[in-house]
């Protein structure tokens, strides 16, 4: 069943009207939005300022972002030359992460159209002056690490090198946008030490976030390579795959042990019985999300077989975006003394964001370089095979790009 | 010299020429509404008999002032916490963080901006005493430097001690404000914070922020030192392919 579905994506068919629908509802809320103010979209409210645009949209799709990091820093720091292939699928992720980023927050912030007031008016004892520079700077570091690939596609070869020239200050200056915008995101809950629950405030929330987000960044890799090969038969190949999810289980170990030390110091088992709303979500979260994947990967046999491999990095991206839901929205609805659900309206807008992400990932997996060299067309419903040449030919042509 | 307000609970009659004053010094809206909104600044709730006052505590080290990325919130020499509404984005960070659940929103417009006490920042500069304070008919809101109003609150704990709860709110309430309160219940019950820290609370972010530059050149040092050792080793393996 599931594959039926998935194979109707690229035809014309169900998922374009509900494409077209969306959009058309969409561009309704938009006036709506812009015409009648936030109280009028929006479930937010002076108790709850911060609902499903800020926890989702900017959260989640920073967070889901990290790929691009982790791997340009893994292919051109670290030199593990034989992941480039996967670099150019998270670093098209992470542009278009940070880009509807920016398309979320120009519909939560009020007055949108003062964003560069950042730019002039500076204050930097503000977590938020920080994030905003770094979604400034890592959303053009992404731009300029992602044209070669634009380059390449049109044939312009001297713009492509002059970029290939600048590359490893330009991969270390986003590293470190990253790690910093990825902990700034943690930070800014730092200072609501009475309103956030225990479960969820801890002095180390910016480290959790930037762990956490190497870990979803990682799972979103595996879960994007999957629908690509359903949709279009460009994928990643096993043996990339496979070592990325052992680092996916690491990172997840090492987070899952550092959430449950910070829980021990918050109150321990006193926070989980008797178990409580709170409680309940974050048993979802990290059952579900940290515990079962890493259950999942354990036995080599799961990671050599796809299906155990996508449905646990599934379960990652999961957990993340339960983690950010839970530090935004769960854990502050008590001492708001109010339950926030979004309205339709917030969720149309989200949803949206998201169907223009996966579409224009589709356009540019179709017409741009991302999965492979010279594209070339995979048989959609073969297995993988690990011992085939191309993935080894293609990093090898991959690494030929290096100086 | 920094002013600020005592408000003393005991003293209050609910009578509501605070709430009018304000609305009408800073041109605000009718109707008068039932809690603070950004169009009622103050209000006096009744709270297991005793009645109390809902306004700004203009933090001595403000919440908000710290987490607005464009600086439009400033505490000003004088005391009072003042806002910049022409260079407000809406993030609504102040509206998240303050302690004291103060800003609002304008939720019901286009163009929305946030609304707050601002401790009469206009008549203070002047010299003058502000406008909910002048209105009070029974003395309830005391206007002065916050220096003699901390000496004038500890002395009515002295010498009335069965008529208080023996504390000075906002003395060193998240590091201590502007605006102190004196009551004959215990503060919770008038809904009130009592778990606040008595530092004040930017230190939570800033003990983040100032290690970033450091945090930059180190982590900017590390990964070239990387990049270099890593390269170097592909190109000794390379040397020594070409020689066997």
């Amino acid at each position: 069943m599931k594959s039926g579905l998935f194979r109707r994506l690229p035809r014309p068919g169900f998922w374009q009207v509900v494409f077209v629908i969306l959009g058309l509802v969409f561009l309704w809320v938009t006036a709506v939005r812009f015409t009648q103010g936030l109280g009028a979209a929006t479930n937010l409210s002076d108790r709850f300022p911060w609902g499903l645009w800020i926890g989702f949209d900017v959260l989640c799709g920073v967070g889901l972002a990290a790929g691009a990091f982790t791997l340009t820093a893994t292919v051109h720091i670290f030199n593990l030359e034989r992941f480039e292939p996967i670099v150019r699928p998270t670093l098209l992720t992470g542009f278009l992460g940070y880009i509807l980023v920016i398309v979320g927050l120009m519909f939560d912030l009020g007055q949108p159209w003062r964003i560069w007031h950042a730019l002039i008016f500076w204050n930097t004892h503000s977590v938020m002056f920080e994030v905003a520079w770094c979604v400034m700077l890592y959303t053009t570091v992404l731009a300029i690490e992602f044209a070669p690939v634009v380059f390449e596609r049109l044939r312009l070869e001297g713009p492509r090198r002059i970029i290939l020239a600048v590359r490893t200050p330009l991969v270390i200056a986003g590293v470190l946008l990253s790690t910093l915008h990825q902990s700034s995101l943690g930070s800014l809950y730092l200072i609501v030490p009475n309103k956030l629950h225990a479960l969820w405030y801890t002095p180390i929330l910016p480290f959790l976030f930037f762990v956490s987000a190497v870990g979803g960044g990682i799972g979103m890799v595996i879960v994007e390579s999957y629908f690509s090969r359903r949709a279009f038969g460009r994928h990643l190949e096993m043996d990339l795959l496979e070592p990325l999810a052992r680092t996916m289980v690491v990172v997840l170990g090492v987070y899952g042990l550092l959430r449950l030390q910070s829980i021990a110091a918050a109150g321990g088992l006193a926070l989980l019985i008797p178990p409580t709303y709170e409680g309940w979500m974050f048993l979802l979260e990290f059952g579900l999300g940290v515990l079962l994947p890493v259950a999942i990967l354990l036995p080599a046999r799961m990671r050599a077989d796809e299906r155990g491999l996508v449905v646990a990095a599934f379960l990652a991206v999961f957990g993340f975006v339960m983690n950010r839901m839970n530090v935004s929205v769960t854990g502050m609805e008590a001492a708001a003394g109010v339950r926030y659900l979004p309205s339709w309206m917030e969720v149309v807008v989200s949803l949206a964001i998201v169907a223009l992400g996966m579409a224009t990932f589709a356009l540019a997996v179709k017409y741009l370089p991302i999965f492979d060299r010279e594209p070339r067309p995979l048989p959609i419903a073969a297995p993988p095979a690990p011992d085939s040449a191309g993935p080894a030919g293609a990093a090898r042509a991959a690494g030929a790009a290096g100086p | 010299m920094t002013f600020g307000l005592l408000f003393d609970s005991t003293r209050c009659v609910g009578c509501g020429a605070c709430t009018a004053a304000c609305k009408e010094q800073n041109h605000l809206p009718l109707p008068i509404e039932s809690e603070t909104t950004a169009y009622t600044w103050t209000v006096v709730e009744k709270r297991n008999g005793a009645f109390v006052r809902r306004l700004c505590m203009h933090c001595l080290d403000p919440t908000c002032v710290s987490v607005c990325p464009v600086g439009a919130l400033k505490k000003t020499a004088e005391g009072p916490v003042v806002y910049d509404a022409k260079r407000c984005i809406g993030c609504r960070y102040c509206i998240m963080a303050c302690p004291f659940g103060v800003p609002k929103y304008q939720w019901d417009r286009a163009l929305p901006v946030v609304g707050k006490c601002i401790l009469c920042a206009d008549r203070v500069v002047e010299g003058k005493a502000t406008a909910c304070a002048t209105a009070c008919p029974t003395g309830a809101t005391l206007f002065g430097d916050r220096e003699s109003l901390v000496r004038e609150a500890r002395r009515r704990l002295e010498t009335e001690p069965q008529r208080y709860v023996d504390h000075v709110y906002g003395l060193d309430e998240a590091g201590g404000t502007s605006v102190l309160l004196l009551a004959g219940l215990p503060f919770d019950q008038l809904g009130l914070r009592t778990d606040l820290p008595r530092h004040p609370m930017p230190l939570l972010t800033w003990q983040v922020l100032s290690r970033i530059p450091n945090f930059v050149v180190l982590a900017g040092a590390f990964l070239f030192g990387v990049y270099w050792i890593t390269k170097r080793r592909e190109a000794v393996a390379e040397d020594e392919r070409r020689l066997s």
